[in-house]
């Protein structure tokens, strides 16, 4: 973003100052994440950069916290747990989210907005509220502390993110051609899964990352609704740094980055795809 | 192939009637019967209910009161996707991440057919629109007509004998929607299938269709073949709406022998062929189609009426000559006459004499 040559000196001072707050805002949401990825290589079992790391001495590096992550069965477990449940979460919330946005969308529905205001309200009421709620109701109904409770806890946390990437893409959506297939003979199963699903799939994948990594990073609601048998990679780390300062959970951290950053991308490749087949609707 | 006896009809819209709202209505107690084969076209302004008609017919909308009919059966009560009728939507409603071949294989798909029959039945139906070579393509690298004869192929290739066709042509140029009216025409005549189109363009509803209802306020105005729709309009929303129409307004003098006096407003006495006027003293609205006004005295034929007339612009259009007259007070009279080499060529502020045989001239309602 070039300045015009007839910009005034006001104009001026206002741009570069402008540049440099840009800057100081993209510094502080990046220095802290950017920063735990060299010390995860640390060789010493500290949190600071070693002299030896600063003369980028190879010495002063090794794989030892990765070593420590794939081996420790503490860690392993948690992983393995994580695992289990994100994925289980995940496909609950997007086959519950995207149904709920394909339902309310349609203008027949009476209280649309009223329903959809309680389906979204994990994302807005505060997590600490949901999980103490969750944990008093599973615990009446004998889901607290089970594998089950813990997965339908983070699908709760999950279907907000479907429901509104999915609507997203529902507003581009052209009602005509479920009327077309509808007219061509098929049912309205066959018409949801050949014809509205191949085109609100950008939106409903996408929706499905998020569930996917507030499963995966969530540690609130796991500690009241779980118990030690759903011990998660966030919850492993939460006690990590409370029990033992281990430059371990660096590395831990340093794997999700790259894991969010991949799943980033590929919500990305999907929005772009996803704007390309609207480009070409005929509409 | 009109048909009126209820037996006959294929499509019978019985005493229908449509609210959106359960208090106005949109369609008033309608009643048509569509025969086999025939070609129907909907015509009416935006509003009239014309649409909402389609819809009922395709099932996606239902008759707050009435029966609608499709071979002989009551159809209220039956899905969409049982209907078995085609469609080709406005703006052609193609699936976009189909190709063009599968897109039409969809319907032939969820009917269950074997994958030979289908490929077969494609290629026909691409060959048909003379898209025969577009089979990999997807609708988004087809032009605008390109995606329309897909959508016409689309809705008959699993061979409904009613199609269905909702302003299909509204989103061409004009030379192709010409083209297309005739092709669609065409296409419809060979494989003898019932036609309901539904559009607001009067000569695109002339030329295709067998019969024309005008649809106007939710009720059908006129239900008439083209011909009797254009030269003799029933009452004066039909005379208005299709093709161009001069108004001349008056009071009913006397009605004898099948002719109408009829005062203008003017103080001049005219003959009229008496329409929806029923008696003496009654207002009414004298229709005379601009071609059949002639003011070239050679031309004149035997009986045939005169007034005064003076031009107020003359317009040459190349095959016609559009002549725009203060009549009788009114002064968008228009007349049209063909550019033939011996016709007359008037200049605005002559004062000429008109004419036209009484038989062409209809007394409607004012």
């Amino acid at each position: 973003m070039a300045l015009p040559t007839y910009a005034t000196t006001g104009q001026k001072i206002w741009h570069y100052s402008y540049l440099t707050l840009c800057g100081l805002i993209f510094f502080f949401l990046i220095a802290p994440i950017i920063v735990i990825i060299p010390l995860s290589f640390n060789a010493e079992d500290f949190f600071t950069f070693t002299p030896k790391m600063l003369a980028l001495d190879p010495e002063g590096y090794s794989l030892k916290h990765y070593r420590d992550f794939f081996t420790n069965p503490n860690w392993q477990q948690a992983l393995v747990n994580s695992v289990k449940i994100a994925p289980v979460a995940t496909l609950l919330s997007v086959s519950l989210g995207t149904l709920a946005a394909v339902g309310l969308s349609q203008s027949h529905v009476p209280f649309r907005r009223a329903i959809m205001a309680v389906l979204i309200s994990p994302m807005i009421v505060p997590l600490i509220i949901s999980a103490a709620g969750m944990y008093f109701f599973y615990s009446r109904i004998g889901l607290q502390g089970t594998y089950f409770g813990v997965v339908l806890a983070h699908a709760v946390l999950g279907v907000p993110f479907v429901i509104i990437t999915v609507t997203a893409t529902l507003v581009g959506f052209d009602r005509s051609l479920t009327r077309a297939a509808a007219n061509m003979g098929a049912d309205p199963v066959t018409t949801f899964f050949r014809v509205q699903m191949p085109l609100i799939l950008p939106g409903v994948i996408s929706g499905g990352l998020f569930a996917f990594i507030t499963s995966f990073d969530e540690v609130v609601v796991v500690l009241f609704v779980g118990s030690a048998g759903q011990k998660t990679l966030p919850w492993q780390m939460f006690t990590g740094l409370r029990e033992q300062i281990s430059p371990t959970i660096l590395a831990v951290a340093t794997l999700l980055v790259v894991i969010s950053i991949c799943l980033l991308t590929v919500v990305e490749l999907l929005r772009r795809r996803s704007e390309r087949l609207r480009g070409m609707s005929p509409t | 192939m009109p048909t009126d006896s209820k037996a006959d009809g294929f499509v019978v819209f019985d005493h229908v009637q449509k609210s959106y709202d359960g208090d106005t209505l949109v369609v008033k107690d309608l009643n048509l019967n569509i025969g086999k084969g025939e070609f129907l076209t909907m015509l009416g302004p935006s509003g009239s209910g014309k649409t909402t008609c389609l819809m009922m017919l395709a099932g996606f909308e239902t008759a707050t009161h009435g029966e609608i009919l499709l071979d002989g059966k009551p159809i209220n009560n039956i899905a969409p996707h049982k209907r078995g009728i085609g469609m080709v939507f406005q703006n052609y409603a193609l699936f976009p991440h189909m190709t063009v071949a599968e897109n039409l294989a969809f319907p032939l798909e969820v009917r269950k057919m074997g994958k030979s029959v289908r490929e077969e039945k494609v290629q026909r139906a691409l060959d048909m629109v003379q898209m025969g070579s577009f089979g990999g393509r997807r609708p988004a690298q087809l032009s605008g007509g390109q995606q329309q004869r897909i959508a016409l192929a689309r809705a008959l290739v699993f061979e409904p004998e009613l199609v269905l066709m909702d302003e299909p042509l509204g989103a061409l140029d004009k030379q192709l929607r010409e083209h297309m009216q005739f092709e669609i025409k065409r296409i419809a005549d060979n494989l003898g299938i019932t036609v309901v189109y539904v559009t607001h363009d009067q000569t695109e509803a002339l030329t295709m269709s067998d019969r024309v209802a005008v649809f106007d306020d939710g009720r059908i105005q006129q239900l008439a073949p083209p011909d009797q729709l254009y030269e003799k309009p029933e009452n004066s929303f039909v005379a208005q709406f299709i093709g161009e129409n001069n108004t001349l307004e008056g009071v009913v003098e006397s009605i004898k022998d099948g002719t109408a006096l009829v005062k203008l407003d003017n103080g001049e006495l005219i003959d009229t062929v008496p329409v929806n006027v029923s008696a003496a003293g009654e207002r009414t609205k004298v229709s005379i189609r601009p071609e059949r006004v002639e003011y070239n005295k050679e031309r004149l034929q035997e009986g045939a009426h005169t007034l005064k007339a003076e031009v107020l612009e003359f317009i040459y259009m190349g095959d016609i000559f559009r002549t725009r007259l203060r009549v009788a007070g009114n002064e968008d009279f228009v007349v049209k006459t063909r550019n033939a080499p011996d016709q007359v060529r008037l200049k605005p502020g002559e004062t000429i004499e008109i004419g036209w045989l009484p038989e062409d001239c209809r007394a409607l309602d004012a």
